[in-house]
């Protein structure tokens, strides 16, 4: 299990590194954190021609908070654990960073590798379209912007160009009397998820429900917004009756293929386990934050 | 095509050293066959077991999951820097040999630099922060038990010793 | 003789090195001139070999040569049959054992088809691309029962069947026992083993020198002195020429007994050819189906009781997946034939099994070594005819235990050593108490009732089960005093972590009187020791450990004699302590025991006949049969009824493995084969398509508990030494792995209260998924 041959070049500055992957397009792959890149490059499932390594890029890691926070692709796993700020704004990912492999991956693993991954049992891609995210992506032409739930378009496939790096990811901050929650089934910790699920709940003054946004991981080729499958939830207070309905629905609306590890039926059940429990964590939150 | 070749310089327990690598080279392959600093173990070669962590710069990682070429400038840290010059053990590796925290050795050198790292940030861990900080770490031998009891005592012996 | 060392915990020997980073692991190896070997492997599992082009990868650069099966000439030859059958009338086998090269056929994924040899593992790497190989694919043979059916699709064409292997072992008459039995419970169980799954894979590290005409191999192997003789003989060298050396080794568990792989055949050859050293490390991708697997048995199997629930007697008839060759004969399958018996007087028991040849990778032992595949299967008996009876699923154990005055106990059946299966001493009862005690049963019971109407699911299990240990032939071992007074040790057994560097120390320190520190313990080098078998069914203490107790007393009387010569005094009127031998009451007049080495090397005068120089003796120990062990698992779990992950809330053993010699290092064992045997009752599973490729083939899913997965174990002992060897020890390497599958069969369906749901757990490994499936499969 050692890497085919490649030519490496630590980029000096993101110009450099656009212009390279300009050059050499699909040939060429970013080096972030390394965590998912270098496993596949020592089984051979990747073999770039070039490697261009983008971890001496600062001006990619980062944390800029606000009404849109703003987080570089190169913010490491550790960073965002360690920013209390971002993950009070952020919530999703106070409950959601844990369950990312380990503490000596976190270390390494970056954001906009994650992302740019596009594993559909990572957890990041759901967090990601359950907040709205946009993704700012740039290439030696130009700069656009990609809505997270255009960005993910298939198991490790994304709306990223040959050319085009992910370098900066906007969350916007929630609504007020918003709670959230993240959770997941996996087998042991640290594993990917068998089924995740991602939830926002905004409450209006006499805590009803007035806008929910959900989505899962681990259960479909890409994350998957079930947020209209939630729906039921909206002009509800948190009971029995509508988060029953919306976790029914969301169960029918995903279509897990099953896995090593869990049977689809699994899946589909742990969905609705999943979509009960997160809710009502969510409603509990968003009480207790307004 | 000719190979990659990159001039580099580490750190390694305080000792630089220079040396030319192709680029390929894994991190873990490199301390191992080249600087001859084998006390790091490869279990997977694709981050799960944690037999070939190190500090990078204070912090543990995958010494598998990283180029050598990308150590470059850094400072590391592996297992043949635990002892002290004289040879004293440090008091996690002291604990791993009073509880029998190890049987064939082999995840040894990952759970010491990951625990070493992890106790000097949490002085005082439950149990269950030692197991959950133990996690990344694969042992086929102990069953954990004894590493975890060897873990609680060092983080005293640790704090005991603290200025 | 004083025992300040044994039975104490004494801290291991072996440890300062391996937490320095100083150990020498097979990979730590560096020669100069080192050449890297890769394999290329089969990704079929089933195929003809139409053509294997290797011509573009013998020019790649740094590549140094490229071998496939048709260069290995008359070396070439299928590997030896590690144990033949035992005599067990009416027996079938079918030898078929692993070839060094695949030619004409591949009969598993990831057998090797060709081997390149370059400068660096990368390059190898490289060059593996290069071969192009053209394969007809088979049909595979996956299915156990599709397997035996007429016309099926054959793994060896010469055979006219998928048979490997048929016994069949009666005692008493089932028949009439179940005729007149008050219940008979019959059922189909499915137990999988899985994969060792060592931290450290395989490798060889072979070292020809032309101009000393020797090969020097290094091996993680399990068994030294069998792959020397084995090697040597194939390659034609004399034994003598041929030195193989197993360095730390980074676990082994029974895979890293096997042999021979293709690999170790491979590398001295290439050595020899190429006149430099080669190495091979597997990598964790091959380890998945190099290295052999254990693996599934189909059972079907019923029970006769009595009312009061005592057994009448049992049947069984068992499929055996023994994967695509079976070079270690039947060792696996009799041991779930004869451990099934268990604790329990089971007076008829009809068991035929057939081992089967698929298109997977070999079966050899892990860790119980088909012991749990039979506990499963009587002790989930129990569980379902305590249900039937309505008796406590403690208490029908209870009942049916071999008393205390029935020992030595003979089974009426053939163990896997050839002799009959007679258990030599135990005190069962106690075990099954003190684990009750300790997992408070009865208290339980009570609480259970107010944790479910919390609407807490929290279930119980206590499952038994004996284990054959220390079995024959034999082992040796040289004891010698050096002339600096410390002691230098040598036996053949390979170890694996299993401390043998300390316990073996502390037999030593207290016969001659000196401290475990100074007693050096040199194990795997067979220049170092010439003869032995290897560490494997819970061995390594008590058969090395009676031939080192051996020697070290042999030479504490040759020292006495010594210095009772030197001192004109009687034997008697010495005392052996501190690494000196002195005169009663006046210690200041003493000979060290270097010194004395020394004089037993004299440069002058005469050596008596009849004596030997030097302060050292080489000793063999042989049991006649193996020693039983015995011992009791109990659990509490509870588990999620809406997700069906469960969390172990506590954990006991209780257990008997006669005489201890260290407690800590046997904690140790204990705690590590519980781990395993929660990996194979919960998490580990090797999944296979019906193409027998395995779709999980890396650690990130082939799950190992992790240390959140493993609970804190409570462990106790009883004491029932073992008469057959003078320290009255028995093994514990596989005690703490073997009845964990049903363990949690019991515990989890107790907590979800299956039996109300008619649903049984008859399989392992279960998983969250596996168990939601049941009980959706049961629902109208
Ligand atoms: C043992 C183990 C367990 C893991 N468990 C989990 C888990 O439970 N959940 C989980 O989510 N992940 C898990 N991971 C994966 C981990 O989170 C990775 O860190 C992450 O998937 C990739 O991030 P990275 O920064 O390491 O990216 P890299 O590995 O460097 O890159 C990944 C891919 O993204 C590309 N890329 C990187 N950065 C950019 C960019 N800015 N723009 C465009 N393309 C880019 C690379 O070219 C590459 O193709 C695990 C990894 C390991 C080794
Ligand atoms: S070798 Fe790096 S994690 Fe296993
Ligand atoms: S001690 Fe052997 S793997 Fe941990």
């Amino acid at each position: 299990m050692k890497p085919a041959p490649f030519k490496y070049v630590a980029a000096s500055s993101l110009d450099h590194a656009l212009t390279l992957k300009a050059e050499h397009g699909d040939e060429a792959r970013f080096l972030a954190g390394g965590q998912s890149l270098i496993p596949a490059m020592n089984f051979r499932l990747a073999r770039p021609a070039v490697v261009i390594d983008i971890n001496g890029l600062d001006e990619l890691a980062g944390i800029a908070h606000g009404p849109t926070i703003r987080v570089g692709a190169l913010t490491r796993y550790c960073a965002l654990e360690r920013d209390s700020e971002f993950l009070d704004s952020c919530p999703l990912f106070a409950d959601a960073l844990p369950h990312i492999a380990h503490p000596q991956i976190r270390n390494r693993g970056t954001i906009g590798g994650n992302l740019s991954h596009a594993d559909p049992a990572s957890e990041l891609p759901a967090l990601a379209v359950a907040m709205e995210a946009q993704m700012r992506l740039k290439s030696a032409g130009g700069e656009r912007r990609l809505a997270a739930s255009e960005f993910f378009e298939g198991s490790l496939t994304t709306g990223l160009a040959a050319d085009e790096m992910l370098v900066e990811v906007e969350f916007p901050a929630l609504p007020p009397r918003s709670g959230a929650c993240f959770m997941e089934v996996s087998r042991r910790r640290g594993d990917f998820a068998i089924a995740g699920l991602a939830t926002i709940v905004t409450l209006d003054a006499e805590g009803r429900c007035t806008k929910v946004r959900l989505a899962l991981c681990g259960v479909g080729e890409t994350p998957v917004d079930a947020s209209e499958a939630a729906a039921p939830l909206v002009g509800h207070a948190c009971a029995d009756r509508p988060i029953e309905a919306a976790a029914a629905a969301i169960r029918a609306a995903i279509e897990p293929a099953g896995n090593v590890h869990a049977s689809a039926d699994y899946q589909r059940h742990l969905a609705g386990v999943l979509a009960q429990r997160a809710i009502r964590t969510a409603y509990q939150r968003a009480a207790n934050a307004a | 095509m000719q190979p990659d070749r990159h001039e580099i310089s580490v750190s390694v327990n305080g000792t630089a050293y220079r040396r030319n690598v192709e680029s390929r080279m894994l991190l873990s392959d490199f301390l191992r066959h080249e600087l001859l600093l084998a006390g790091t173990h490869v279990g997977c070669e694709q981050g799960v077991c944690g037999a070939c962590t190190i500090l990078l710069d204070g912090a543990p990682i995958r010494s598998c999951l990283m180029l050598a070429v990308q150590a470059n400038g850094h400072e590391l840290s592996t297992i043949e820097g635990l002892a002290s010059d004289s040879g004293e053990l440090s008091p996690v590796q002291k604990a791993m040999h009073e509880h029998h925290g190890l049987q064939c050795g082999y995840c040894t050198p990952g759970i010491l630099m990951t625990m070493t790292a992890f106790l000097k940030q949490n002085p005082s861990p439950s149990e269950e922060e030692v197991r959950e900080a133990l996690s990344g770490n694969l042992c086929r031998c102990t069953g954990y038990q004894h590493i975890v009891d060897a873990m609680m005592a060092a983080a005293q012996a640790m704090r005991a010793s603290a200025p | 003789m004083t025992t300040r060392f044994f039975g104490a915990p004494v801290k291991r020997n072996e440890d300062r090195k391996l937490l320095t980073g100083q150990a020498l692991f097979i990979d730590d190896v560096e020669l100069p001139g080192m050449l890297h070997a890769a394999f290329l492997r089969s990704q079929a599992a089933h195929a003809r070999i139409k053509r294997i082009d290797v011509s573009r990868a013998r020019q790649r650069p740094g590549v140094v040569a490229v071998y496939t099966a048709d260069d290995y000439g008359a070396y070439w030859q299928p590997g030896p049959l590690l144990v033949p059958p035992p005599p067990i009338p009416g027996s079938v086998f079918n030898q078929r054992t692993q070839v060094p090269l695949a030619k004409d056929k591949v009969r598993h994924v990831g057998e090797p088809l060709a081997v390149v040899v370059a400068e660096s593992r990368y390059i190898a790497e490289d060059a593996l691309d290069d071969i192009e190989v053209d394969l007809e694919p088979l049909p595979a043979v996956i299915d156990l029962e599709a397997a035996l059916r007429p016309g099926s699709v054959l793994v060896h064409d010469d055979l006219g069947s998928n048979v490997s292997a048929h016994v069949h072992q009666s005692k008493g008459d089932y028949r009439a026992a179940a005729a007149k039995a008050h219940l008979v419970i019959k059922r189909r169980f499915a137990y999988e083993h899985g994969i060792a799954s060592t931290i450290e894979t395989r490798g060889v590290v072979a070292h020809w020198e032309a101009r000393s005409q020797h090969m020097t191999i290094w091996d993680t192997t399990q068994a030294p002195v069998f792959v020397r003789n084995g090697l040597a003989a194939l390659l034609g060298l004399g034994e003598r020429q041929v030195r193989v050396i197993a360095p730390f080794v980074g676990g082994g568990f029974g895979p890293k007994i096997m042999m021979f792989y293709p690999e170790e055949v491979a590398l001295p050859w290439i050595s020899m050819r190429l006149n430099r050293p080669v190495k091979w490390i597997e990598d964790r991708l091959e380890h998945f189906f190099a290295t052999t697997h254990e693996r599934g048995q189909i059972h079907d199997a019923e029970i006769a009781v009595a009312r009061d629930g005592r057994i009448l007697g049992v049947k069984d008839v068992f499929l055996h997946d023994g994967g695509a060759y079976d070079p270690y004969g039947l060792t696996v399958p009799i041991n779930s034939q004869c451990t099934l018996l268990g604790p329990y007087v089971v007076p008829s028991y009809d068991s035929a099994f057939t081992a089967v040849f698929t298109n997977l990778p070999i079966v050899t032992p892990y860790r119980g070594a088909g012991r749990q595949h039979g506990v499963f299967v009587m002790e989930r008996l129990l569980d379902l005819a305590a249900h039937e009876l309505n008796i406590d699923p403690a208490e029908i154990r209870r009942r049916n235990l071999i008393p205390a005055d029935a020992f030595p106990y003979k089974n009426g059946i053939i163990y896997q050593d050839f002799s009959q299966l007679e258990y030599d001493s135990g005190n069962y009862e106690p075990v099954l108490d003190q684990a009750l005690q300790a997992i408070g049963y009865s208290e339980f019971k009570r609480e259970q009732k107010k944790l479910r109407a919390q609407g807490r699911h929290v279930g119980i299990g206590v499952a038994c089960y004996v284990e054959g240990t220390g079995i024959g032939p034999y082992e040796g071992a040289r004891v010698q005093v050096q002339a600096n007074g410390k002691v230098s040790v040598a036996t053949g057994i390979g170890t694996q972590g299993q401390g043998h560097f300390t316990s073996l120390a502390q037999i030593v320190a207290d016969q001659l009187g000196v401290d475990v520190t100074d007693v050096d313990i040199v194990t795997g080098d067979t220049d170092q020791f010439y003869w032995g078998a290897g560490t494997f069914a819970s061995r390594g203490a008590v058969v090395a450990g009676n031939a080192v107790n051996e020697a070290s007393r042999a030479v504490r009387q040759k020292a006495l004699k010594l210095a009772s010569d030197a001192f004109e005094c009687a034997e008697e009127d010495l005392v052996l302590a501190d690494g000196r031998i002195s005169i009663v009451g006046i210690p200041e007049k003493f000979l060290g025991l270097g010194e004395l080495a020394k004089r037993a090397n004299p440069m002058r005068g005469a050596v008596k006949p009849g004596t030997e120089p030097g302060l050292e003796s080489t000793q063999y120990f042989g049991p006649p049969s193996g020693a039983t062990a015995n011992g009791v698992h109990a659990m509490i779990v509870e588990v999620d009824p809406d997700t069906f992950d469960l969390k172990i809330l506590k954990y006991v053993v209780v257990h008997d493995c006669g005489t201890v010699i260290n407690p800590l290092i046997l904690e140790g064992q204990i705690h590590g084969g519980v781990a395993q045997g929660i990996g194979n009752a919960f998490y580990e599973k090797l999944v296979f398509d019906d193409q027998g490729q395995l779709l999980n083939a890396s650690l990130a899913d082939y799950l190992l508990p992790t240390a959140l997965e493993v609970p804190r174990m409570e462990l106790g002992h009883t004491v029932t030494p073992s008469p057959l060897n003078p320290m009255g020890i028995k093994g514990a390497g596989e005690a703490g792995a073997i009845p964990v599958g049903p363990l949690f069969a019991q515990a989890i369906e107790d907590a979800l209260q299956l039996k109300e749901k008619n649903v049984e757990l008859l399989e392992v490994p279960l998983s969250p998924s596996r168990i939601f499936d049941l009980i959706k499969a049961s629902e109208p």
